[in-house]
């Protein structure tokens, strides 16, 4: 055992050095920070184009006093509720046939208000009436009541802490990691796929597997592409880090994990890596079945698609903490060590985190055997039936 | 080097062992029922054309594949890998990462078989600058010529001064320099007591280093002796030129004597050639010219695998020699 460690160590190192040592490394490092760069230039533009454009305009086809009267109450109401609360109004001519007038070409409108404040006619779309109604029959009773509509003040009784609301910031900071260790994961772990074809197209794997055991090559790429990505991981959180600090980011702001933010941190790293190399140990499996990069290629897909469902399942889990989706998920191995960081966030009690480790652990041991006898079977064309060796010694 | 690996005690007498091993690919029978013995400090070559089986019977002796049947042997371990700590393999296909530098790739090769990282960068750099490749120790192998990059892996397979060497077809794609550097280097190891296992299918090779060979053909192993054994399977040739065309000393000839340009032909009768001798004085036959010629490896190898084989080899090393 020691033996297979110290020659994984020394592929884990050669892989290690030969990616981080490349020029291409530093377009690795830099790759994910440009949308989030581009993102930032581009913020206040898009923001504005979502907070003016694209809330439905509604025209307003009623003689001019009843017109003005659901504007003023429009603007009554925007200032208690916000300016994205309502829909917006454009005073259309006063028609008789508001379908036709939907119906020209440069109408700008989504549905038109006719009638009067009192008896309001909406005509459009089955679909925009039955989201815009309630609106408009808000504004119309606001503009009806007029100046005997009395704004009731409510009294602020402010408190330090709330469950409710402690809860509510729990589940957001369990989503949230969830979505960063999909997001990594996604982004390094398929990296692993093509691992072992250099080795084979370069006739290489020849002299690696007469010197040590396959186990230990597996081993050794996986230990090399998971420090490869606990580099770019430190980079683009330290860059994310200095962002939020140059920003004025407030951390007290930000709600603390039912473990604290020092366990649930140092559980988001180790199930990160759990998480990366219960995948990577999958891919590297399947990886290492293909003979050229372009079959590679050919996998890639299938294998996103693969981990959309991991992610789909543990994001459906975090609204079913304690019940058996949440149990399922957090026992089936790929998508435990999603499902536990929310738990993490969630539940501060620390055990099921040791249990879900060990348990994580031993799947990566297990699919790495499974892969190193199905890469011995199919591509060495040694060995006989994998499942029969599975527990058997790898010192060939 | 030696010091820390396992198994150390009496040294075995037989550095590689084989019995009865089968290997299948499909329905082809790569390796068919092999025994083989390669004993401890000897120069042992494996001879066959290309296909004979010579590179799988190779691989799985090192354990890189499993026999479907029969058991090996290294060094006296059961399971290969457990001594790959003393044994240096070049492997027919060759392979290096192409953008290491040369003195790292052999100090890499060493790495797998546990010289410590920075003892192999020492060694890597005297093994290159003292067989006159100082310049490329630090270049990619990517931008060596074919030769200088399978030396560097030459060199990887011998760094960490293995016990057993095992080189399947070392000689293939080297010019006549360096296959002369390539045999006086095996000699080298030879001479530390090391053993050196060597397939290929230029007989040439074998007949000058090794001390015994074993010859492959069709996955089976034809023959397996020394040098000298695999020449006497023949008997040596008689070759003979007489002024008298005839007389009563052509009854002594073997009755196998043939004529061909106006000399017989004929095996070295079992009693040797002194009562032929003698019955050609005697009957004055006029001895012009006498020969006796002892057979080379490539005659036995004819006996012993088939002329098919020999011929396939033949082409095969024609081939090499054209590329």
């Amino acid at each position: 055992m020691r033996e297979m460690w110290r020659a994984a160590l020394v592929i884990a190192r050669r892989d290690f050095t030969a990616v981080v040592l490349s020029r291409t490394f530093i377009l690795f490092l830099l790759g994910p920070l440009l949308p989030i760069l581009i993102g930032m230039v581009f913020a206040g533009f898009t923001d504005k184009i979502s907070s003016t454009d694209l809330r439905p305009v509604v025209g307003i086809a009623m003689p001019a006093s009843e017109t003005v009267r659901l504007e003023r109450a429009h603007d009554r109401l925007t200032e208690r509720m916000g300016d994205q609360a309502l829909v917006r109004l454009r005073r259309v001519p006063t028609t008789p046939a508001p379908r036709e007038q939907l119906a020209r070409a440069d109408s700008a409108v989504v549905a038109i208000l006719s009638g009067t404040v009192a008896r309001p006619v909406l005509t459009g779309k089955a679909e925009d009436l039955d989201r815009l109604q309630g609106d408009l029959s808000l504004i119309a009773s606001a503009a009806q009541a007029e100046n005997t509509l009395r704004m009731v003040q409510v009294r602020r009784e402010e408190v330090a802490t709330s469950n409710g609301a402690q809860a509510q910031g729990r589940l957001q900071i369990g989503r949230v990691a969830q979505i960063v260790m999909f997001f990594l994961t996604i982004l390094l772990a398929g990296m692993i796929l093509s691992n072992l074809v250099e080795e084979k197209t370069n006739k290489i794997i020849e002299i690696l597997a007469a010197a040590v055991p396959i186990d230990a090559i597996f081993l050794g790429k996986l230990m090399a592409m998971l420090a490869m990505s606990f580099v770019g991981i430190a980079f683009w959180g330290g860059t994310a880090f200095a962002i939020f600090l140059a920003l004025g980011g407030n951390g007290a702001a930000v709600p603390m994990p039912a473990v604290g933010w020092p366990v649930f941190l140092a559980l988001a790293v180790i199930y990160f890596a759990m998480a990366y190399t219960l995948l990577g140990s999958l891919f590297l499996g399947i990886g290492a079945q293909a003979a050229t990069v372009r079959e590679v290629q050919t996998l890639n897909m299938p294998v996103t698609m693969g981990q959309m469902m991991i992610f789909f399942f543990a994001s459906y889990a975090i609204d079913h903490m304690g019940k058996a989706p949440e149990i399922a998920a957090a026992i089936f191995p790929f998508s435990s060590p999603f499902t536990m960081i929310a738990r993490a966030a969630q539940d501060d009690a620390l055990w099921p985190h040791l249990l879900a480790i060990v348990w994580q652990a031993l799947f990566v041991g297990l699919i790495i055997r499974v892969g190193v006898l199905l890469f011995r079977r199919h591509v060495m064309q040694s060995g006989g039936r994998w499942w029969k060796q599975l527990f058997r010694a790898s010192t060939g | 080097m030696n010091g820390d690996t396992p198994g150390l005690a009496p040294a075995p007498a037989y550095a590689l062992e084989g019995h009865g091993l089968v290997k299948t690919f499909g329905s082809f029978r790569a390796v068919d029922g092999v025994d083989i013995a390669v004993p401890a400090g000897t120069i042992y070559g494996v001879l066959g054309p290309n296909g004979a089986g010579k590179t799988t019977l190779l691989r799985t002796l090192l354990g890189i594949i499993d026999p479907d049947e029969g058991h090996r042997r290294l060094l006296g371990a059961e399971q290969p890998l457990r001594m790959a700590r003393q044994v240096g393999y070049l492997p027919e296909e060759r392979g290096l990462y192409p953008s290491m530098k040369a003195y790292e790739a052999i100090a890499f090769m060493g790495a797998l078989r546990g010289l410590p990282l920075r003892q192999g960068r020492v060694r890597a750099r005297a093994m290159l600058e003292g067989h006159g490749m100082g310049a490329a120790i630090n270049k990619p192998i990517r931008q060596l010529s074919k030769g200088m990059a399978q030396t560097v892996q030459l060199f990887g397979t011998i760094i960490h001064e293995p016990r057993l060497i095992v080189l399947d077809e070392p000689f293939s794609g080297l010019d006549a320099i360096n296959q002369e550097k390539l045999e006086r280097l095996i000699r080298e190891q030879a001479q530390r007591g090391v053993t050196v296992l060597f397939s290929t299918h230029v007989i040439a090779h074998a007949e000058r280093l090794c001390e015994r060979v074993a010859i492959v053909a069709g996955g089976r192993i034809r023959f397996e002796g020394t040098v000298d054994d695999a020449r006497a399977q023949l008997r040596s040739q008689v070759r003979l030129r007489t002024r008298a065309r005839d007389g009563a000393w052509r009854a002594a000839l073997p009755g196998d004597a043939t004529q061909e340009e106006g000399a017989w032909h004929f095996a070295l009768p079992d009693g040797g050639i002194e009562p032929l001798l003698r019955a050609l004085l005697d009957g004055d036959a006029g001895i012009e010219s006498l020969s006796i010629e002892r057979p080379g490896l490539h005659d036995a190898f004819v006996a012993i695998a088939g002329a098919a084989a020999a011929q396939q080899m033949r082409d095969d090393a024609e081939r090499e020699a054209l590329v």
